[in-house]
């Protein structure tokens, strides 16, 4: 205790998380994580939440507590995008419809398990499955990219006429500013699926929405970032108040530190991001989020420390 | 009818009078009311008494005396991981039903140099004494004192501070005149918080009072705390807000188009 106190610059109590931490760490690590979410254009949910927990708040404090920093975050990217008219609000609200069922279903399904003890596990096997997917994905992707420009070869473009099965389902809908005329069964979705995932796993889902946008809808890069950023926006206000509402877990000083050293972390990001190639940026980013799947891989495998843990469940 | 209850009267003050022979205590405490602000990093409460001889009657050579402090009663669960298909899952979990948030036993000694066993148990002195019930099916009861959720149960809240027992936390100044340490760590729970304080002599318990403090969180802490419970929806919109603020304070700042 007294070794630790040491380290210890500024303390503050956290009201909701009850513990007292250090201001300049918070602060921090808003900033190292708004740094890497400038970068890459995400929210960067995936690697705050794990840090959080590491540091010694409950799981379920950072799940809620992460949604409005993620929503700050997003908040000061959509309104650089919609500065220069490339959010495609068509497709962000039909996004969002799903969006809303995911993330309500996904509020009442985290309260759910976390009266059976079942959360940190659905956490850490969901961390596992969604990062270690993406990042695989995104390693092979950037390597191959790399590859072909090492050997002169042109990019990969879209090929023409390229259909998967959910191109022929009904309802199809016509998306001018991203030109694309595609059915909005595949659109509500994925919506639900970044809905869901958001409000369980205290993560945006930018890093998974973009490639799902890229690859399955196929927006153009123009609109994709910014269409992404109104649905993380909305999804992670919704889950702020739906969290606060039903579990009154959110720290709103918690998340007040983060923002601001989130959006600060992400000016410094962004610049630092339009120095890199894209494919090596991607790759970057890949590595990353498969380190932190295979972070969460090794605490559900290796023995743990304790094999006990106690949780309050208040004052019945 | 009268004589009746005169004759139980006398028998009542009698029966009051008799057995708590020769001692009384009387302690007091550095600060009744321990303020959790956002600068709250634990605090140590100090409580100071004396043994005073009562009516007349005079002192024994020397005390033993044993604090015990509790937090107010929370329900807790205590779970124990299991490898399941090659993963570690909570496989099984014990609730232990309106248990001290907080629970320190301090003395001047060990406790086996107090009293007996028998003694310590009957009087729920020490960690292992204390009654910790547990929900077990329909019943609520506490169980043997090496059942291993009770055992992982205090050892966890042990490393946490929140329990404690400590054979140095008592002084005593003069033979009759003591003072006690009272450690409340950082995140010390909120509420009503009640001290015990018993006095020993030839391993038997001879006299004991109590006293109370409250551990309340203040200003901008209750605040936040307050609202987060009893107004969630409020708070959730109010901190939605605050999110947009500074993200809309964040896009003027370093605007550069």
């Amino acid at each position: 205790m007294a070794r630790r106190a040491d380290l210890i610059l500024v303390l503050i109590h956290l009201p909701i998380a009850n513990l007292p931490v250090d201001v300049f760490l918070i602060l921090g690590m808003g900033l190292a994580v708004g740094f890497i979410s400038g970068m890459f254009g995400i929210g960067g949910g995936f690697l705050l939440t794990p840090l959080l927990i590491f540091i010694g708040i409950s799981p379920a404090v950072v799940v809620a507590t992460v949604a409005p920093q993620i929503a700050a975050a997003s908040f000061t990217g959509f309104l650089t995008y919609w500065r220069r008219r490339s959010i495609d609000f068509a497709l962000g609200g039909m996004l969002l419809i799903g969006g809303a069922i995911g993330t309500a279903t996904g509020v009442w399904v985290f309260t759910m398990l976390r009266s059976v003890d079942m959360l940190d596990l659905l956490i850490a096997v969901s961390y596992l499955s969604l990062l270690g997917t993406v990042g695989v994905l995104m390693i092979t992707e950037s390597l191959q990219a790399i590859n072909r420009a090492r050997h002169g070869k042109p990019a990969d473009l879209r090929k023409p006429g390229s259909h998967a099965w959910f191109h022929g389902l009904p309802l199809k809908m016509r998306f001018k500013r991203s030109r694309i005329y595609v059915s909005v069964i595949p659109v509500w979705a994925i919506g639900m699926i970044i809905g869901f995932v958001g409000a369980i796993l205290g993560i945006g889902g930018g890093f998974v929405l973009v490639p799902m946008m890229i690859y399955l809808l196929r927006v153009p890069t123009v609109t994709v970032i910014g269409t992404s950023m109104m649905l993380t926006l909305v999804t992670m206000l919704a889950a702020t108040v739906l969290h606060a509402t039903v579990n009154h877990l959110v720290d709103t000083l918690l998340a007040g530190l983060l923002m601001v050293g989130g959006v600060i972390g992400a000016q410094f990001g962004a610049q630092a991001g339009h120095k890199m190639r894209g494919e090596r940026l991607r790759l970057l980013l890949g590595v990353l989020v498969l380190m932190v799947g295979m972070r969460f891989a090794y605490e559900l495998v290796a023995s743990p420390e304790d094999i006990f843990s106690i949780r309050q469940i208040g004052k019945s | 009818m009268r004589r009746l209850l005169c004759t139980l009267t006398v028998i009542l003050i009698a029966c009051d009078v008799w057995p708590a022979s020769a001692e009384r205590l009387v302690v007091s405490l550095s600060n009744h009311r321990v303020r959790v602000t956002s600068s709250f990093a634990g605090e140590d409460l100090v409580l100071f008494g004396t043994v005073e001889p009562d009516r007349g009657q005079s002192l024994r050579a020397s005390y033993d005396l044993v604090v015990t402090v509790t937090g107010p009663p929370e329900t807790y669960r205590t779970r124990r991981k299991e490898r399941m298909v090659g993963i570690w899952v909570n496989a099984d979990a014990r609730e232990f039903v309106r248990v001290p948030s907080y629970l320190a036993v301090l003395s001047n000694r060990e406790l086996g140099q107090i009293a007996n066993a028998e003694t310590l148990r009957r009087l729920q002195v020490g960690l292992d004494n204390f009654l910790l019930p547990q929900r077990i099916g329909p019943d609520i009861a506490d169980t043997v004192r090496n059942d291993p959720y009770r055992v992982a149960f205090v050892r966890l809240e042990s490393d946490k501070g929140l329990y404690r027992e400590s054979a140095n936390a008592v002084t005593f100044l003069t033979p009759t005149v003591f003072r006690a340490a009272i450690p409340l760590p950082a995140d010390v729970p909120t509420g009503n918080f009640a001290v015990d304080v018993k006095l020993f002599a030839d391993g038997g318990m001879v006299a004991r009072t109590n006293s109370a403090l409250e551990v309340t969180k203040v200003g901008f802490e209750q605040y936040v705390a307050d609202a987060a419970r009893d107004d969630g929806l409020l708070y959730g919109i109010a901190t939605a807000l605050i999110a947009l603020g500074i993200g809309w304070v964040a896009s003027v700042v370093f605007r550069r188009d």
